[in-house]
């Protein structure tokens, strides 16, 4: 064993209540690190996971049509008045949209791309009408997009002819289930008879209630669409490059490209003051963590200047000094990080079994990833360097003839 | 004979502004096997002299020669090294590592020097605790062992390497008049056994004239070099 690991250590079992004081210190410190990022990190995969559950990463549609003054310039002898009134959108499809569908898959970062077709309409049972948004798809593109096949609750996905599947909200609400006749009517006067094959439940209720997927082909001549579609919708692999890539596809193709990051704006900014919270607590937990371990250190110096000087009188230098006292950090780094990765841990998972809804289902979805751990375990260790280099290098830089003197 | 040390015009000065000279040009030397003492009133500069002897000061002038090496133009880390190889300490208060067992700070110099410790250096410093009569107590803590005891596991690390020099700063001023005169006796037959040159500092007039040579240090100059009247006993 190295010399300066055997004299640390030995320097640590002999101040063993004072070691075992400041690892666990550490270790409270590592803990609340661990179970606040896994509490964080959990509620905002959940929220981010529930948003994105029913949301394409990026949507792609034809550019709204602008008004545009028929007088817009000055002439000499004139100034012309203009009011511009902007113009009602109509729901238009996308032109040449296999070709952008083809120009969207080859692109970099997107996963996977499916056309849809989407506009309003009434889902009609008996005197019953409600609104709802009718989307027609190519099931196995869509599927990619937006996982629908495993949150189907009841029968299946849509395959083609006159099939729907529906939210568990609007079902309920109209007394719908798998096997019921649905009649939809759209704004252009058109109707048709779908036969409900599925139920799905996609943790929105919004959703739930509105939702009405069709095969495209009955979408498209519902909507007045017939071999149009009006959306492409995009998933990437990570959906924090969504701004990005839609900026890029945007320019690719010519549409108008909005990411969930744009339409969850507000959500985004809500998960990033919660982060920046959670940070700046993980901050001042290092700080205190910083100048508990020098504190000890430092003391620990003052307590075996004369060891330190026949340290050096029998050959130490001072290089070697500063390790024993460097390893000394590093190893109270270590222990507070072996005993706060297994407190936090508890402590979360604990957590996560007490708090529950009605049905047993965690209210805190709680992240407990082997990476949290090591970075937490990491940020232990580094601070024990970094606390013990100030004492290292007081320890360094006693001079030792008055080390040895010293009373 | 072989010299383990020699000095020569050795002048140390304290301070900027004020400056305090404390050695006044010392000459002096050490043979190999020689068991010298160094005597002097409190405030003569022993301690400064002792200092530079040890490598642990430098001289503001004047020339440190230690197992044949000029000390003074050595850098730090130059002087680290021969304070390890050619050097060992003895001093009042014992300075033992009190975290570590008697065999484990017996074997400090030699992991020191090695940079690790290893099980050989164990049994050599088990061997080196035998010599001195304490054998079978090389597990024991340093807090466990009396005053004398303590002493002796003392020149048990300082011995352990066979330096060519042992400086010993008062080794016997904290114990009392038997175990000291049993203290003595140890590092003597050391010395004699292993052909270690030692420089014994004493307040103790007795002790020293039971040195083979008497270098007496008045403010900061050596006033009188003599053999020990009892030199041997």
């Amino acid at each position: 064993m190295p010399t300066t690991l055997f004299l640390a250590l030995s320097f640590i079992r002999e101040g063993r209540a004072q070691s075992m004081l400041i690892s666990a210190a550490v270790g409270v410190g590592v803990a609340v690190i661990v179970f606040l990022s896994a509490l964080i990190g959990g509620l905002q995969q959940d929220l981010i996971a529930k948003t994105l559950g029913s949301q394409a990463h990026i949507a792609l549609s034809r550019p709204e049509e602008e008004a545009r003054p028929l007088f817009a310039s000055r002439t000499a002898d004139s100034i012309v008045l203009t009011n511009v009134e902007r113009a009602a959108q109509r729901q238009r499809g996308i032109s040449g949209w296999t070709r952008a569908l083809d120009d969207v898959e080859q692109a970099a970062g997107v996963e996977a791309c499916s056309p849809i077709v989407s506009g309003p309409g009434f889902a009609v049972r008996g005197t019953v009408s409600k609104s709802i948004s009718l989307i027609g798809i190519d099931p196995a593109r869509y599927d990619r997009v937006i996982d629908v096949q495993s949150r189907i609750t009841a029968g299946r996905m849509v395959r083609g002819g006159a099939e729907a599947a529906i939210g568990v909200e609007l079902a309920e609400s109209l007394g719908l289930d798998v096997g019921s006749k649905l009649r939809v009517q759209t704004a252009g006067g058109r109707t048709e008879l779908f036969s409900v094959v599925g139920l799905f439940d996609l943790g929105n209720r919004d959703v739930n209630e509105r939702w009405v997927l069709t095969p495209m082909r009955a979408g498209q001549t519902l909507l007045d669409q017939v071999g149009a579609v009006t959306r492409l919708e995009v998933r990437l692999p990570d959906p924090f490059e969504a701004n990005d890539v839609a900026a890029a596809l945007a320019a690719r193709t010519g549409l108008e490209a909005e990411s969930w990051m744009q339409t969850n704006a507000q959500l985004l900014a809500a998960l990033r003051s919660q982060s920046s919270s959670s940070t700046m607590i993980q901050v001042f937990v290092v700080l205190s963590v910083t100048i508990g371990i020098a504190s000890v250190l430092v003391v620990s110096v003052v307590q075996k200047r004369r060891q330190i000087g026949i340290l050096r009188a029998m050959g130490s230098s001072r290089g070697d000094i500063a390790r024993i006292f460097l390893i000394q950090g590093g190893l109270l780094g270590v222990l507070g990080s072996l005993f706060g990765v297994a407190l936090g841990a508890g402590v979360a998972t604990l957590f996560q079994a007490m708090a529950v809804d009605d049905l047993g289902k965690p209210l805190f979805p709680i992240v407990l990833e082997a990476r949290l751990m090591l970075t937490a375990a990491l940020v232990a260790i580094t601070t024990g360097l970094i606390a013990a280099a100030l004492p290292a290098l007081r320890a360094a830089k006693l001079d030792p003839a008055d080390a040895i003197r010293h009373d | 004979m072989t010299e383990v040390l020699r000095l020569e015009g050795v002048i140390k000065e304290f301070g900027d502004e004020v400056v305090t000279r404390v050695l006044h040009g010392v000459d002096m030397s050490v043979h190999a096997g020689e068991f010298a003492a160094l005597v002097g009133p409190s405030g003569s500069g022993k301690s400064t002299l002792l200092n530079i002897l040890g490598l642990l000061d430098r001289p503001t002038a004047g020339s440190v020669q230690v197992a044949g090496k000029e000390s003074t133009e050595l850098d730090e880390d130059a002087r680290t090294a021969l304070r390890g190889e050619a050097l060992g300490f003895v001093f009042q208060f014992h300075h033992l590592i009190s975290a570590l067992t008697a065999a484990q700070n017996v074997m400090l110099p030699l992991g020191i020097n090695a940079g690790r410790m290893r099980p050989e250096q164990r049994a050599q410093a088990i061997e080196a605790l035998a010599e001195v009569g304490l054998g079978d107590r090389g597990d024991d803590l340093i807090t466990k062992l009396s005053g004398g005891q303590q002493q002796r596991v003392a020149i048990a690390r300082a011995l352990i390497k066979r330096p060519p020099l042992l400086l010993a700063d008062e080794p016997t001023g904290n114990l009392d008049t038997e175990t000291a005169d049993d203290v003595f006796r140890l590092m003597r037959a050391k010395s004699r056994e292993s052909g270690i040159a030692c420089l014994f500092v004493t307040h103790d007039p007795a002790l020293a004239e039971r040195c083979d040579r008497i270098f007496k240090l008045v403010d900061g100059r050596i006033v009188d070099v003599r053999p020990g009247a009892n030199a041997g006993s």
